[in-house]
């Protein structure tokens, strides 16, 4: 009995085995890929891109050299920086959300969002990924710092479908309350760590992008 | 009809009872939890059904070839096995072929294996019929399964989504029954099919009666 237990767990074993390894690399492509996409599509402009990791200092060295928080910067076609793509995640209805967002420092704003994963009520929740009027709140969403240079002026806030008065508001989601506010959140809890680190380093990612060049 | 009984079915029969006379949804009502969970779209539905047929085609396979060397004591724990075994090439081979398909079946894949019907066919059936049977059955099961799968995900795309596989059928004006994509359209939709599965069955069932009292 333990013979055949023991012969049939292997062999199951073995074959979990030879999928994982085939499957791997293609799998690794595949998230690679959609990230690459994701991207490009929160950084409407860009045309290049360079993963930069967070260094111990606190400031950004290109991803290659060292370890640590990850960010995307995107590049124009001039070289020079268009905006920065970050991920971040938290708490939604279902699970929690993973997303991407592109901050363009010029404009001192959140240019796109994209949810990477989230379980949220199919027809409901989930529309956070796919409601158009939703999505439009992030092609140019206020993150100004103020005078301090550490904190954002105006928090990111949620609010009921169709009271957005202020560019820093994000307008809800009828049937999808608690997951449009998560996404809120998400930003707002993301964007004001990353967007008074990055606007102070600015410099890095700027000098990253000659390094590469050169 | 009784010497029609006693013939022994042919591979045909193994593979076509699981489309309509034995159906694992509207016949057998099994494997309830995918049926009314991921059924929400038709392309949900018709890839939920192609993963539990492939599981359910290998696991028979490999639980008739193998019915002679697994101990009786330990079988359901050995299906179990194999079956989790499948799942999980299943969920790799998805998420390898799409990762947006990946992400919209979600948990379900991995639920495939806790999937009764897929056990119930290794138990009462592969594991006392010969390879070549246990394919077609678990085969004819699976395509039964999918196309249920399917009449359901389609009827609630449509009514729920105003679409077919993602294609809109309605004008703009069309007001999507959320419900049923939710949960509760599943039970609403599950419970339609099955009034009318059982419907033409009792017709068919008297017609065949009358016949036999006309043939009197």
């Amino acid at each position: 009995m333990y013979r055949a237990l023991v012969g049939i767990g292997m062999l199951c074993g073995l074959l979990i085995v030879f999928v994982f390894a085939g499957t791997r690399p293609v799998i690794e492509a595949n998230r690679a890929a959609a990230l690459e996409r994701a991207v490009f599509a929160v950084l409407p402009e860009a045309t290049a891109r360079l993963t930069f990791a967070l260094t111990p200092a606190g400031g950004f060295a290109p991803a290659a050299d060292a370890a640590g928080e990850r960010i995307h910067a995107g590049f124009d076609q001039a070289g020079s920086l268009v905006g920065v793509a970050i991920e971040a995640r938290g708490m939604g209805y279902a699970d929690t959300i993973s997303l991407l967002y592109g901050y363009a420092p010029e404009r001192d704003a959140i240019v796109g969002m994209q949810v990477l994963t989230s379980k949220e009520t199919p027809g409901l929740g989930n529309k956070i990924e796919t409601d158009p009027g939703f999505l439009a709140n992030f092609d140019a969403l206020d993150v100004r710092l103020d005078d301090s240079g550490t904190s954002l002026l105006n928090p990111i806030e949620t609010v009921k479908k169709g009271k957005k008065t202020e560019p820093w508001q994000i307008d809800g989601i009828t049937g999808a309350t608690v997951s449009s506010k998560a996404i809120g959140n998400i930003l707002a809890a993301s964007s004001s760590r990353w967007v008074p680190l990055i606007t102070q380093r600015r410099a890095d990612l700027d000098a990253g992008d000659i390094d590469e060049g050169s | 009809m009784k010497d029609l009984d006693t013939t022994p079915p042919t591979p045909t029969d193994e593979f076509i009872k699981g489309l309509w006379r034995e159906n694992p949804v509207f016949v057998q009502v099994l494997g309830m939890c995918p049926v009314l969970a991921v059924t929400n779209s038709a392309v949900n539905a018709v890839a939920m059904g192609l993963a539990t047929t492939f599981v359910m085609l290998m696991s028979n396979i490999f639980v008739s070839s193998l019915r002679h060397f697994i101990p009786k004591q330990v079988r359901i724990a050995t299906y179990i096995l194999i079956i989790a075994t499948f799942v999980t090439i299943v969920d790799y081979a998805i998420e390898a072929i799409s990762l947006d398909l990946h992400k919209a079946l979600g948990a379900f894949i991995s639920l495939i294996v806790v999937n009764c019907l897929i056990l119930g066919r290794a138990e009462a059936f592969a594991s006392k019929h010969g390879v070549g049977y246990a394919a077609l059955d678990g085969l004819g099961m699976g395509v039964g399964f999918t196309l249920a799968l399917l009449c359901l995900g389609g009827v609630r795309e449509i009514l729920g989504n105003g679409s077919l596989f993602g294609v809109a059928l309605f004008p703009a004006g069309f007001e999507p029954w959320v419900v049923m994509i939710l949960p509760g359209g599943g039970f609403f939709t599950l419970a339609a099919w099955l009034l009318l599965i059982n419907h033409l069955k009792r017709r068919r069932e008297s017609a065949a009666a009358g016949m036999q009292e006309a043939l009197r």
